[in-house]
C-alpha cells in the first residue's frame, strides 16, 4: 500500500466521526489545514471552532465545550498543543477529568525543513506524567483512522501524536485495533524490539534483516504508550531475554522509558534505547534526518545484537 | 431572569453573615485567602440570591446558569455561599483544607455540589466559559455563563486569547466579572504590574463594559441585569472592590492576602463586622 501520513488518517477518522459522533466538535489554532482537522471543517463547519494562534486558550475552550457535553478534539501542532499547553491540560483537562482528544500533528522529526522549533520530540513524558491522560502514537495512517476512530468512544483526555511526513502502510484494514493493547506485527523468541510511530515499520525492517542472521526478533507495536500492556512487554521479556525499544522521540521519559519503567519492576533483562539522545531536532529531510540521529533499521538492527551479546554474556 | 425584588437590607445583612463565616473557616484552616474572599461577596450574594438560575436540589440541572470561578483562592466566598444555599451541610465548611475534605484550598470540579470547575492555576476559567457557550450555541440551550476573575488574574495571557475568542464568536451568553480589588499577592496591582484602564481594554477587545462599585448590591444587580440584555457581545462588568472589604486591618493589606487570622484576630474581625452599619 502506498505511504501516507498518520495526520491523513486522523483527518479521515475525524471525518467519519463528523457523521457518527453528532457529539464531536474540532478546534485549530490556525493549523487546521497542516492537522487535516480541515476535511471535517469543510464538511462541518459549524462543529468547528477557530481560536486563532492561542493553543492555550484552546484547551481551554475544548475544557469548556467538554464540560456541556461534547467531544472535542483539538488540533495542532505537537509540539504547540502539548508544549505550550502543558498547564491548561493538567487542570482544566486531566484534573476535570475531561473528555478532551488532543491530536498533535508534526510529531517528531516528520517536520523535516522547517527545523527544531518545530519538531516535537518531548511530548511524551509531559503527557503521560498527567495523571488520566491516554497516550496514542499510532504506526501508520490506517492505525491513526482507527486510533482516532475508537477515542471518541473512550471516556476521558487522549493524546494522539501524529506525523506530517508518509509512511510505509504496514497494517490492515481487518486487523483489529484496541486501545491500550499492544499487537505483536512479528514473532520471534531471540529478542524483542518494542517500537511506536514509524518506528514499528524500520524495527519490521530490522528483523529482516536480522533473520538473515538467523536471529528471530519479535516486534511489539506499542502504539499505546499509556495505559501501557504491561502484559505483553513482560511476556516479551521473559520469553526473548532482552529488549530494544525504538521511538522518534527523545529516549528521556519516552516509550523506552515507559517500557523500562514496566521490565525493571517485573522482569529485567538487558536494554537499548533507540531515539533522539537528549538533542534538540534540526533542518533537513525527515528521510535524512532519521539517519543523521540514527533512527534507521540498522540502528536498530545494531543494538539488538548489542543486547543479545549482553545476554549471552548473563547467561 | 428572576422576576422577585431582591431585599437589599437582608442581603446585605446576609452578606456580613457570609463574611463571618469565611474569616471563621480560614482561621479554622489555619491558612488560606481572607483578602480576595472578602472583596468578592456582594457579587456572589447578587449572583446566588437574584440573578443566577439555579436550583441547589438539582446542581445537575442541564438549563441551569452557569457560576465559573477562575480565581480559586477565592473559593472560601464561593463554599460558604454555596452552603448557604443548601448545596451541601454548612457544618462541612469548617473543613476547609483539612485532610480528608471536600473544601480544597482551591476547588476540585465536583467536588462538592455547585462547584463547577477546578481553579488554582490562574487565567483559566474564561476560556473554559467559552467552550460551554459554544457547545450550548449548538445544542440551542440559552443560559448565562458567569466567570469571575481577579485584577491580578488578567495579567495572565490566557484571559485576553479568551477575550478575542469570545468577542469573535459572539458569546452573548458570557459575562465576565472582574473582582477588581486592587491588590494582589505581593502588593498594588498597580506596582505589580498595571491593568488599567480596565474597563477601556476590554472595550476595545469588543466587549460590552459596565463600571460598578462591586460592594454596592444595587449596582451588582443592575448590572447583571443590563448585562443580560446585550445581544451578540459578551459582558465584562469591572467591580471597583477592596480586598478584605468589611475588616479594617485586612483592608487593602497585602499582608492580608494568604494568611489565616489568628484568634484574638478573628475575633476583632468578627465584632467590627457586627457592629459596622448595614
Amino acid at each position: 500500500m502506498a505511504d501516507k501520513p498518520t495526520r491523513d488518517g486522523f483527518g479521515e477518522g475525524l471525518l467519519a466521526l463528523g457523521k457518527t459522533h453528532p457529539q464531536v466538535v474540532a478546534l485549530s489554532g490556525d493549523l487546521e489545514d497542516s492537522a487535516r482537522a480541515i476535511w471535517f471543517k469543510n464538511e462541518y463547519p459549524d462543529r468547528f471552532f477557530s481560536v486563532g494562534i492561542a493553543e492555550q486558550d484552546m484547551i481551554g475552550t475544548a475544557a469548556g465545550l467538554a464540560l456541556a457535553g461534547k467531544i472535542p478534539f483539538a488540533c495542532s501542532f505537537s509540539q504547540f498543543v502539548t508544549g505550550k499547553t502543558l498547564e491548561q491540560l493538567r487542570m482544566a483537562v486531566c484534573y476535570q477529568r475531561l473528555n478532551v482528544k488532543i491530536a498533535g500533528s508534526h510529531g517528531g522529526l516528520s517536520v523535516g525543513a522547517d527545523g527544531a522549533t518545530a519538531e516535537a520530540l518531548e511530548e511524551l513524558p509531559h503527557m503521560r506524567s498527567l495523571p488520566f491522560m491516554t497516550v496514542i502514537v499510532p504506526c501508520d495512517a490506517l492505525e491513526a483512522k482507527k486510533a482516532t476512530i475508537a477515542c471518541a468512544d473512550y471516556p476521558g483526555p487522549v493524546f494522539l501524536r501524529l506525523g506530517r511526513a508518509p509512511v510505509p502502510t504496514i497494517t490492515k484494514e481487518s486487523d483489529p485495533y484496541t486501545i491500550g493493547e499492544a499487537v505483536i506485527m512479528r514473532r520471534g523468541d531471540d529478542a524483542t524490539i518494542v517500537a511506536c510511530g514509524v518506528m514499528v515499520s524500520h524495527a519490521l525492517q530490522a528483523a529482516e534483516v536480522l533473520a538473515k542472521e538467523d536471529i528471530q526478533v519479535r516486534v511489539i507495536n506499542l502504539h499505546t504508550i499509556k495505559p501501557v500492556d504491561a502484559a505483553t512487554l513482560i511476556a516479551a521479556a521473559k520469553e526473548t531475554g532482552a529488549v530494544v525499544t525504538a521511538e522518534e522521540h527523545t529516549v528521556v521519559g519516552g516509550l523506552g522509558s515507559t517500557v523500562a519503567e514496566v521490565l525493571v519492576q517485573h522482569h529485567p533483562v538487558p536494554m537499548r534505547f533507540v531515539g533522539i539522545q537528549d538533542r534538540f531536532g534540526t533542518s533537513g529531510d525527515p528521510a535524512e534526518l532519521m539517519k543523521h540521529f540514527h533512527l534507521m533499521p540498522e540502528d536498530i538492527a545494531k543494538a539488538v545484537r548489542e543486547v543479545l551479546r549482553l545476554k549471552q554474556n548473563a547467561l | 431572569m428572576p422576576t422577585t425584588v431582591p431585599d437589599l437590607p437582608a442581603l446585605r445583612k446576609l452578606a456580613v453573615e457570609l463574611r463571618q463565616t469565611i474569616l471563621k473557616m480560614i482561621a479554622k484552616a489555619g491558612s488560606g485567602h481572607p483578602g480576595g474572599s472578602l472583596s468578592m461577596v456582594e457579587l456572589l450574594v447578587g449572583l446566588y440570591w437574584h440573578t443566577l438560575r439555579h436550583d441547589p436540589k438539582r446542581p445537575d440541572w442541564p438549563d441551569r446558569d452557569l457560576f465559573l470561578l477562575s480565581k480559586g483562592h477565592g473559593c472560601p466566598a464561593l463554599y460558604t455561599v454555596l452552603a448557604y444555599q443548601g448545596y451541601f451541610p454548612k457544618d462541612e465548611l469548617m473543613t476547609l483544607r483539612r485532610f480528608p475534605t471536600r473544601l480544597q484550598g482551591h476547588p476540585e470540579r465536583g467536588s462538592v455540589p455547585g462547584v463547577e470547575i477546578a481553579a488554582g492555576s490562574l487565567g483559566q476559567g474564561l476560556s473554559m466559559a467559552n467552550g460551554i457557550a459554544l457547545a450550548d450555541r449548538l445544542d440551542h440551550r440559552a443560559r448565562r455563563i458567569f466567570c469571575l476573575m481577579g485584577d491580578g488574574e488578567i495579567q495572565e495571557g490566557q484571559v485576553w486569547e479568551a477575550a478575542m475568542t469570545a468577542h469573535h464568536h459572539h458569546l452573548d451568553a458570557v459575562c465576565a466579572i472582574i473582582d477588581a480589588n486592587q491588590l494582589q499577592q505581593n502588593g498594588p496591582v498597580k506596582q505589580i504590574q498595571d491593568i488599567e484602564p480596565l474597563a477601556d481594554k476590554w472595550r476595545a477587545f469588543g466587549w460590552w463594559v459596565t463600571e460598578i462599585d462591586g460592594h454596592d448590591l444595587a449596582q451588582v444587580l443592575r448590572a447583571y441585569g443590563e448585562a443580560g440584555k446585550v445581544k451578540g457581545q459578551p459582558q465584562a462588568i469591572v467591580a471597583r472592590t477592596v480586598k478584605g472589604k468589611g475588616v479594617s486591618f485586612m483592608e487593602l493589606n497585602p499582608a492580608w492576602h494568604g494568611v489565616a487570622p489568628k484568634p484574638d484576630e478573628l475575633e476583632r474581625a468578627l465584632k467590627e463586622l457586627q457592629a459596622a452599619p448595614i
